[in-house]
């Protein structure tokens, strides 16, 4: 409890005080680790065991970007994910192994190690930066993103590679499995086999089991019951691959991908997203309070020139990858500096390495203090970038923003539906025939199981959430239409839409007169009565059925709608409050007004009738 | 300064090259309203009021449209049948389009020689615009030569260009005053 406080009172404390002083929410989460640490206050006894729990953090991160990882998404990216990513990684792996192997003088087996360890980043870091300063759609914002990826999954075979490089005689994975692996006693052929069959089995179960118990919990319709589930399918995906010995990350990565095309994916995104967040800062906050700044005092110089000999080497090749990719010469300094630091992931593999006996115990608390500095440059050297080097790169490219803008993002459409009963789906149904990608939003199962058959994207969840809105791509969409039931629910939307994205037009349905003026107030941009238009249409036919011929019935339908649609914006322009004896005594005005019109146009042909063909006789003479 | 209103009417503007052209380059001169009429009126419910006060605002009238038929398109046709009604263009209270001026801006898909007698069109543009040069008789206004675009889907880029540059030339000159008949 008193560890609880530490943590969230460090937090409160140094974060907003570095949002205030610029340095941003990833540096203060750094140092409010390193203050509070073993090393300095002494506040916190273990930093380890809570990086273990914060860790869990990263486990969610990997859950989200698996939820973004569309197949389709994926296939778009696949030039820079394999391309640049996996450049990055070989080319960053072979460098740092030569330098381990010549310069350092490590046997050939740490110097790979030690090179696959530091080719990688740190997710948590660079996407948090990028997403801080709002820069995640650029030009190097995407390239991050894809390099990130190739890392999250080239941890992959890195994990089952570490061991095989073990020099020790002794059967490493025995050493490397006592960390609560269930099968390490089996012989090897079955627990590759098991290994396989459970990430099978994650992906199988997830493809038939998930979605049932998903929609089943939804229809519940109680919110924190499905914030439950979602959070025991990450807790349990990370458990079961704990048992058999691979990264929870790795699963809860699966998990999500597994997760990514159905239609819980934004609600899941948005439940899991502020535990990922809390989480993710107890991570940083610990990775700064396991700093040892004793090894650091003891070791100054070797630390030191490590820091500098990665972030400076990890620096240099991708900026010239960069370079090669053709990335703008200003976007380069944003890649390579955001991606110039260890991962996470290394803190990870370096305990696995020394489990495997890959490396020894030195090496890895040398190059798990080393890690830990690298990360908490980047936010200095992200913001030396931002505030010096930016301003004085940008005014000989200032073409390339222009460019930017046009760059794909990864999952937004123009246009979002929230609520897709009859009426939103017509809406969409006429959209999406006109090539026109929409994003829709309902929490009614029923609906949604029906369309999806048609082949629309539709997500589950409650579109009055400020989070899922966000998460449904409200702040790049140029249209939200709205047509759920729930009257209050809307004017929730609609106030959340007004004071956070004041350039998202609001498409609204109205149930009936009085509600379409109360919207109206609200100062959305155009509201449809819901029953109006088709009640008109019936009456037309009506009119046709009673002999008046197609295209006058037509006209005098049209003539209605006019009329109509002037009486009830006269009408609600009315400031009274409804029912009121003033009210009354207005409304009756504005309707003898609009009768007037509308007498005007019966007997004097003057308004919007069609003159010249209805003219009485003796008018014909004259022609 | 002469003020002018150009009746844009084309059903798929989007698509078309040479109007686009033409509307560009006078959309922005100031003095001159550019009013899509398939725009404004999808349904073809033309709001007669607006736009008779539209006509009183303005001295020169430009029907700027592709010459479907030999003609204009259908919408533009049925602003005609109900906005220039008895007592507004004609008849015995026709004072308020009087002294205005009246032209067409059209593109056509045909050549200037097929458009003459013996070409493959047998008249010229000016005889098949015979009713538009009457309504504007009838209505006490003044009629111009028209503006014409000639083999509208095959011109260049540079072409159409300088066709823009010359229509807006004949705007601008309108709009000093300069009228030729």
């Amino acid at each position: 409890m008193l560890q609880a406080f530490v943590f969230l009172a460090a937090g409160v404390i140094a974060v907003p005080l570095a949002s205030r002083l610029g340095l941003g929410a990833v540096l203060g989460y750094l140092i409010a680790g390193a203050v509070i640490g073993p090393f300095v206050l002494g506040l916190v006894k273990n930093p380890e065991s809570i990086m273990h729990i914060a860790e869990f953090g990263v486990v969610m991160m990997l859950f989200l970007i698996g939820l973004e990882l569309e197949p389709s998404v994926l296939w778009r990216m696949r030039g820079p994910i394999l391309g640049l990513g996996g450049l990055q990684v070989v080319v960053t792996a072979g460098v740092l192994a030569a330098i381990g192997f010549y310069v350092l003088a490590l046997t050939w087996q740490a110097s790979i190690a030690i090179g696959l360890i530091l080719s990688l980043s740190s997710t948590a870091i660079a996407l948090q930066l990028l997403m801080e300063r709002q820069h995640l759609k650029s030009e190097s914002g995407q390239a991050s993103f894809a390099v990130l990826l190739f890392q999250d999954i080239a941890v992959i075979p890195i994990i089952a590679f570490l061991p095989l490089l073990a020099t020790a005689t002794t059967k490493s994975k025995k050493a490397a499995d006592h960390s609560g692996s269930l099968i390490g006693d089996l012989p090897d052929w079955q627990q590759a086999g098991i290994t396989i069959a459970v990430i099978l089995g994650i992906i199988l179960g997830g493809r038939i089991l998930l979605r049932p118990i998903l929609r089943f919990i939804a229809d519940s319709h109680l919110r924190e019951i499905f914030t439950a589930a979602a959070l025991m399918l990450v807790v349990g995906i990370a458990l079961l691959m704990g048992m058999v010995g691979l990264s929870p990350a790795l699963g809860a990565f699966i998990a999500g991908v597994v997760l990514a095309n159905s239609e819980y994916r934004h609600e899941l995104e948005a439940t899991v997203e502020p535990f990922k967040a809390l989480l993710l800062g107890l991570f940083f906050m610990s990775v700064g309070a396991n700093i040892d700044f004793n090894l650091l005092f003891k070791e100054p110089k070797l630390i030191t020139s490590l820091v500098v000999g990665l972030v400076a080497v990890k620096f240099i090749l991708l900026f010239l990858l960069a370079k090669i990719y053709r990335i703008s010469h200003s976007e380069r300094y944003w890649f390579a500096f955001c991606l110039a630091q260890g991962g996470e992931f290394g803190f990870v593999l370096l305990n696995l390495a020394l489990q495997s006996r890959v490396l020894g115990s030195h090496w890895v608390d040398l190059l798990t203090v080393t890690i830990a500095l690298s990360m908490l440059s980047t936010p200095l050297l992200v913001m030396f970038n931002e505030r010096l080097l930016q301003p004085r790169l940008k005014l000989p490219e200032h073409l390339e923003i222009g460019e930017d803008a046009k760059l794909v993002e990864l999952q937004d459409t123009p246009v979002i539906i929230a609520g897709f009963g009859r009426f939103g789906q017509i809406v969409g149904r006429l959209l999406v025939a006109n090539n026109i990608p929409v994003t829709v939003l309902d929490n009614n199962t029923a609906h949604i199981e029906r369309v999806r058959a048609f082949g629309f994207k539709v997500f589950y969840g409650d579109a009055s959430r400020a989070d899922l809105l966000e998460v449904a791509g409200a702040a790049t969409a140029q249209v939200l239409v709205i047509a759920i039931d729930e009257r209050e629910k809307v004017k929730d939307i609609i106030r959340i839409v007004k004071k956070n994205y004041p350039n998202l037009k609001l498409y609204v349905r109205a149930y009936d007169m009085l509600n379409y003026q109360e919207l109206q107030l609200l100062g959305v941009d155009h509201v449809e009565r819901e029953m109006f238009r088709s009640s008109v249409q019936l009456g037309q036919q009506v009119l046709r059925a009673l002999g008046m011929r197609a295209y006058q019935a037509k006209r005098k339908a049209l003539q209605f709608v006019i009329h109509d649609e002037m009486l009830v914006d006269a009408l609600g322009k009315i400031k009274a409050e409804r029912g009121s004896p003033a009210f009354v005594s207005e409304a009756r005005q504005v309707q003898e007004e609009v009768l007037e019109l509308l007498q005007a146009d019966r007997f004097n042909r003057h308004y919007y009738t069609d003159h010249t063909w209805e003219r009485p006789l003796e008018d014909e003479s004259s022609h | 300064m002469q003020r002018i209103l150009v009746l844009l009417a084309h059903p798929a503007f989007e698509h078309s090259r040479s109007q686009s052209y033409l509307a560009d380059a006078v959309r922005s001169l100031e003095g001159v309203k550019v009013h899509d009429l398939y725009h404004h009126y999808p349904d073809f419910m033309v709001d007669v009021m607006r736009e008779q006060g539209l006509l009183m605002e303005h001295d020169v009238i430009v029907f700027q449209h592709p010459f479907y038929w030999y003609s204009i398109p259908a919408l533009l046709k049925e602003w005609m049948d109900l906005v220039l009604e008895h007592g507004l263009g004609y008849g015995s209270t026709a004072v308020t389009l009087k002294g205005k001026y009246l032209m067409n801006a059209l593109s056509a898909g045909g050549s200037r020689s097929s458009y003459q007698a013996g070409g493959l069109n047998r008249f010229t543009i000016k005889q098949l615009l015979a009713p538009f040069e009457q309504t504007a008789n009838l209505c006490g206004m003044h009629y111009l030569e028209p503006f014409v675009v000639y083999e509208a889907d095959s011109l260049s880029e540079k072409q159409l260009a300088q066709y823009a540059e010359q229509y807006r030339n004949s705007l601008l000159a309108l709009q000093r005053g300069d009228t030729w008949s």
